[in-house]
């Protein structure tokens, strides 16, 4: 096994190219098991339950058939199950991660609880929110974006949403359907209506 | 261990337009991203360990009846930080062609025959040092339609975790000395020479089996470094 030596940088990324299906999202349809399904429910979780969808687009207002979506949160308590997470509950078995690919529309669904709120570097609660990564054919590297709650009263003092320019914010927010436990949010990656997707 | 993430490290990423890549020119950003600082909910991130990976995940040869046509190769190295350190405990996952040059994707139908003994899929996990192994098959070139004669360098796609959501990459391998690098525009989407440099494997003789594989090695370098200790939360 080769010593350690100081690399002169990172490995830079590459898209996922049109044909990550069978491998990252097989879903049933390939001789290939899914480590990862859109749903972040174990039996254990608590919280309120709630289902995220829309659909991805790009900068004619096409649908994007070939994406694919990670999320990343926090469970109800508003802790990580990581173990950098100092907070972290021992038992849980939730884990916070889910993987979706777009359909030939476009869409894409997850079923997850609702976060809780989990601080900022200054201690400062940040509303409710869900980490997003988005990959595709088309894209060189995967752009990070987050998902709000329309119906959160927290988002007015949220620290990140303060970076976003007033009439960008709405692209960050997923909106309650009425009556019903989901929330859709539509991704533009490029365009008038384009989503915020953040440097960091 | 409190790990700092520099943004400068992202240069040597693509940007987000590379016009010669022609998908790219309608699904990046035109508007700059917003710079932020990285909060608990960027710092932590996926744990998936060997419960995640079934025995032989790792060795894409051995999947279905029969043996897959086609060159069978060792790919191996470490997952490591910007300091050089392994990563242990992470995830990486591959898919590729096959050995023609096709993918089992519905979507790719371009004459090349499939192998019914080859899906080119797999996983596994980063050991305690950060290495990790897979056997496979060597994958072909194949065209595809961004340019006339356009054809992909031989590649293998990884995914990989690390220690937090900033970390996660998707990155593809490719093999020493490759005719088509001049003509890639995905490599070639990479600015910096000595970045692309990195996305290149290396003959490893030492690690070849003799009557059976050939090897190459393949370092995936995270985002990372080991700060000073302290505790931030």
């Amino acid at each position: 096994m080769q010593d350690s030596v100081k690399p002169d940088g990172i490995t830079p990324s590459q898209t996922v190219g049109p044909f990550f299906k069978y491998g990252l999202t097989p879903t049933g349809e390939y001789a290939w098991n899914d480590a990862f399904t859109n749903s972040t429910l174990t039996p254990d979780v608590t919280g309120d339950r709630v289902r995220i969808e829309g659909r991805v687009f790009d900068g004619d207002g096409a649908a994007v058939p070939d994406c694919m979506l990670e999320i990343w949160q926090a469970d109800a308590q508003g802790r990580f199950a990581d173990p950098q997470d100092k907070r972290a509950l021992p038992n849980a078995s939730f884990r916070g991660f889910a993987r979706c690919g777009t359909d030939k529309d476009g869409n894409y669904s997850f079923d997850t609880v609702k976060p809780g709120v989990v601080p900022d570097p200054d201690g400062k609660p940040q509303a409710p929110h869900i980490v997003l990564a988005v990959f595709g054919r088309g894209m060189l590297r995967h752009l990070y974006t987050r998902i709000y709650f329309s119906d959160e009263a927290g988002n007015a003092a949220d620290p990140v949403l303060a970076l976003v320019p007033a009439e960008r914010r709405a692209t960050l927010t997923a909106v309650r359907e009425a009556g019903k436990p989901v929330y859709r949010l539509d991704l533009h990656l490029q365009g008038d209506d384009e989503t915020v997707f953040f440097d960091m | 261990m409190t790990f700092i993430y520099p943004t400068g490290s992202n240069k040597a990423h693509p940007l987000p337009l590379s016009p010669e890549y022609k998908s790219s020119i309608k699904r990046a950003p035109n508007k700059p991203l917003i710079p932020m600082r990285h909060t608990l909910s960027e710092l932590t991130g996926p744990v998936y360990g060997h419960e995640t990976v079934r025995e032989g995940d790792n060795d894409l040869t051995t999947q279905h009846t029969g043996e897959p046509i086609g060159e069978r190769i060792i790919v191996h190295g470490h997952v490591r930080d910007e300091d050089g350190r392994g990563v242990p405990n992470s995830l990486v996952e591959i898919w590729q062609a096959n050995s023609c040059g096709r993918y089992v994707h519905v979507r790719d139908q371009h004459p090349a025959p499939l192998d019914p003994n080859f899906t080119g899929a797999g996983r596994t996990v980063s050991d305690a040092a950060g290495y990790y192994r897979f056997v496979t098959i060597k994958p072909g070139a194949y065209p595809w339609g961004n340019h006339h004669n356009a054809w992909r360098p031989a590649h293998i796609h990884l995914s990989v975790f690390g220690h937090s959501f900033v970390t996660r990459l998707v990155t593809q391998m490719y093999f020493p000395a490759d005719p088509l690098f001049p003509f890639d525009p995905i490599f070639n989407s990479v600015p910096d020479e000595k970045a692309r440099a990195r996305m290149v494997s290396s003959f490893d003789l030492e690690n070849t089996q003799p009557e059976w594989a050939l090897c190459y090695r393949f370092d995936v370098v995270l985002r990372g470094k080991n700060a000073t200790p302290m505790e931030n939360h």
